[in-house]
């Protein structure tokens, strides 16, 4: 085992039965072995079959990216876990809602830069917008980052999803 | 015509029978009640009763161990459950198939804090493979089949199903085939064909090569160890194992280099260290076996077996990693090394072998004796000669005692041996032998224990003595727990914080208090025939056998240590651990 491995950052496709405490069973996972989560979502992806897909991000040497993929799949309600970092190319999307509060030239100007990252205006107020912004995670902390200065005042991101290019399915 | 309605108490029962349990270990209370009254209106299972729900945990894994079927537990809510999550976590870690059922209260009173109410799932999630909470009767026959599946097939495990008491009362049709299908859980076992050829490749051209096997050849059954048998002794070539993976290769062979690890012969040890090819089949390159991973086998190619992907390439990089059943890929590795006309190196083989012989003539396990005091070591080879040709189960707890009994104690057949490998359990031994002795009952099934472990679950003499099962506790009395003991001599200075076994019951007379019989020795001259006795008393036995209190387990490699670093019992001078070693455990 080499200590200076670098660490790398995967996103891991997990498609799971959408039975009571699966989720718990996979974050349990990551916590119990000291595994890193940067972001996890869930949602049931086919009712009639009761899958759920969950994409988790995480990061760490080769060998324990690789461990965390053999963990994942040896629970029992999982059907398949797929890198998309490393087994295909892949298209990876977040979604924040991001709550601007100001008055003024600020608010304009946010207003303004909420048109070049194409984010939407999903309710506002006299004194406040909610933008809902869409793309990677770099391009929705650069938005963040703007907003900072301009009166941020909450946000909400969904994390990660990602999906193979392709014709085939996962 | 519809099917016969049951109550979930009764499918419960038919699913054990249909699965073919006819033994389980169990204490009840009030959220099993409906359980225990299907259980008292039929003949087909056997109910033994404990005294401590971690009694029966430790109880179905020694039957599992010693049978290869699995275990069957069942156990009331709240502290029911909780006692048994020792016992739980120490079957996840050895892969020792378990279904246990546990009671919940009303599924309408579950996150009400009710009496005896625990998350049992939530808790249970960590320490099992699977677990279920099954909310309602007509879902019980398939979670129960399902249940056995997932126990048994792939890496083994303990499972966990927590069913409510409204549950056990509900009525439901039975209709489940004991046969299923699994949605998900579908293990390989038939290893990748072409990574086996790799890997016979690198078994025919090694020059130093070594077999290191694990649990995971018992866990595959007896044929697993027949086929290791004929691969090994075809290739000529030395074998090691794990303390999980004694009794696979017969002890008295002469290929057999004794165990490896932490307490490991110094043949062992230094043929993982020198080798050139490395053959693990079912072991998992725990630290108790590597030591210093960084110098662990530092120039060998190594072939991993193992039928959990995870195991590949978790501690130790397999150059030959191969996801599969042990009985199957030693199958497939037979076919092509036949099939292909291998040979080993005869010369290379012989000269590895003339280094093997100096390692063995350093007898890394010799130790002295003497007329006034026994030796642990000396009490363990006159029980080991004396139960020779006899059919004998040995269980252990965990310390010194325990590790005296994986150097000194032989095994020719896998299932004889069960100790708590991965957890290190103190306490498992007597009732491991209880279900050992309930699956064995006319065999000798000996828990050789230390006087402080043995007092962790004592009150299983009480289930020994119910169900008139003749186990005999050998203690090796040093009023130590004497491998704290020895690490505090080795980290500490000699400072034994606590680790001094203050109070001890006299252990004759508790044998009586519990209906039992009670033999001591204290002098070598004594010993032979205190065995004997034991050997020959028909009931239960405490024997207290006095060693010698300061007798240390060797050979030894200190914590942070590579193989070849071993400190010899003849020469522990100059052992030392390093600042690094002593954070390990």
């Amino acid at each position: 085992m080499k200590k200076d491995e670098p660490i790398e950052r995967h996103t891991i496709s997990v498609l799971v039965d959408n039975e009571a405490g699966v989720l718990a069973r996979v974050i349990g996972l990551f916590s119990g072995r000291g595994y890193n989560i940067e972001s996890l979502t869930v949602a049931e992806v086919d009712q009639a079959e009761h899958t759920s897909r969950i994409t988790v991000v995480t990061s760490g040497t080769p060998m324990v990216i690789e461990q965390i993929k053999a963990q994942l799949d040896r629970l029992v309600p999982v059907h398949k876990v797929v890198d998309l970092t490393v087994e295909t190319k892949a298209v990876e999307r977040e979604m924040a809602l991001v709550k601007v509060a100001g008055s003024g030239e600020k608010r304009v100007e946010a207003l303004r830069l909420s048109d070049a990252f194409r984010a939407r205006v999903i309710d506002t107020t006299h004194a406040s917008f909610i933008f809902e912004v869409t793309g990677t995670p770099e391009k929705l902390d650069a938005f963040i980052g703007l907003m900072r200065s301009l009166g941020l005042v909450d946000v909400s991101r969904t994390g990660v999803v990602a999906i193979a290019r392709g014709p085939e399915a996962m | 015509m519809a099917a016969q309605e049951l109550t979930g108490a009764e499918i419960v029962i038919k699913a054990l029978v249909d699965q073919g349990v006819d033994t389980i270990f169990g204490y009840p209370g009030g959220a099993v009640l409906p359980i225990y009254d299907a259980l008292f209106q039929q003949n087909k299972i056997r109910h033994i009763l404990v005294r401590h729900e971690q009694g029966a945990v430790h109880a179905a894994e020694g039957y599992a161990r010693s049978t290869g079927k699995p275990g069957v537990v069942l156990v009331t809510s709240g502290p029911g459950a909780t006692n048994a999550i020792t016992g739980l976590t120490d079957a996840l870690m050895d892969s020792i198939p378990l279904v246990c059922l546990t009671g919940q209260v009303a599924t309408h009173l579950i996150g009400s804090d009710a009496f005896q109410e625990a998350d049992t799932v939530g808790i249970t999630r960590h320490c099992t493979k699977h677990n279920w909470l099954v909310k309602s009767a007509p879902e019980l026959a398939r979670v129960m089949h399902e249940a056995f599946y997932v126990a048994t097939h792939g890496r083994p495990g303990p499972v966990v199903i927590d069913i409510p008491k409204d549950v056990q009362f509900q009525k439901a049709e039975y209709t489940v085939s004991p046969h299923i299908t699994h949605r998900t859980y579908r293990p390989v076992v038939k290893g990748d064909i072409e990574k086996i050829k790799e890997a016979v490749d690198l078994i025919a051209n090694a020059k130093k090569p070594i077999f290191y096997t694990g649990g995971g050849v018992i866990n595959s059954g007896p044929v697993a160890s027949q086929l290791l048998r004929e691969f090994v002794r075809l290739t000529g070539y030395p074998i090691t194992s794990t303390l999980m993976g004694l009794g696979a290769y017969p002890a008295s062979d002469k290929q057999w280099l004794g165990m490896l690890g932490m307490h490991g012969t110094y043949e062992a040890n230094n043929a993982m260290h020198d080798c050139d090819v490395l053959i693990n089949i079912g072991a998992r390159f725990d630290d108790r076996v590597t030591g210093r991973l960084d110098a662990f086998s530092p120039h060998s190619k190594k072939i991993h077996v193992d039928i959990d992907a995870s195991s590949i390439n978790k501690n130790v990089r397999a150059d030959v990693g191969i996801i599969g059943d042990c009985a199957h890929v030693l199958e497939d590795m037979l076919r092509i090394w036949k099939s292909k006309a291998r040979r080993p190196d005869k010369a290379a083989l012989a000269d590895w072998w003339k280094q093997i012989d100096l390692w063995r003539g350093r007898k890394s396990l010799a130790f002295k004796t003497n007329d006034e005091v026994i030796k642990p070591q000396q009490a363990i080879q006159r029980l080991f000669e004396m139960t020779k040709g006899r059919e004998t189960f040995i269980t252990t707890e965990v310390g010194q005692h325990q590790m005296w009994a994986a150097q000194h104690f032989h095994f020719d057949e896998p299932n004889r041996w069960m100790t708590s490998g991965g957890l290190g359990t103190m306490g498992y031994g007597l009732p491991a032998a209880i279900g050992a002795q309930i699956a064995h009952p006319k065999a000798l099934v000996v828990d050789i224990a230390g006087e402080a472990s043995i007092l962790m679950n004592i009150q299983e003499m009480s289930t020994a003595v119910q169900f008139m099962l003749p186990v005999k506790i050998f203690i090796l009395n040093n009023e130590y727990m004497g491998m704290v003991r020895q690490w505090q001599e080795l980290l500490h200075e000699g400072r034994y914080s606590h680790s001094y076994s203050d109070s001890l019951p006299d252990f004759v007379k508790l044998a009586e208090a519990y209906g039992a019989t009670g033999i001591r020795a204290s002098k070598p001259s004594e010993l032979d025939a205190a065995i004997q006795k034991m050997i020959d008393t028909p009931g239960p036995v405490i024997f207290d056998c006095r060693v010698d209190q300061f007798e240390n387990c060797y050979p030894m490699i200190p914590s942070g240590a590579a193989h070849n670093e071993m400190i010899l019992g003849d020469d522990p001078e100059g052992a030392s651990v390093s600042e690094e070693g002593k954070m390990l455990v």
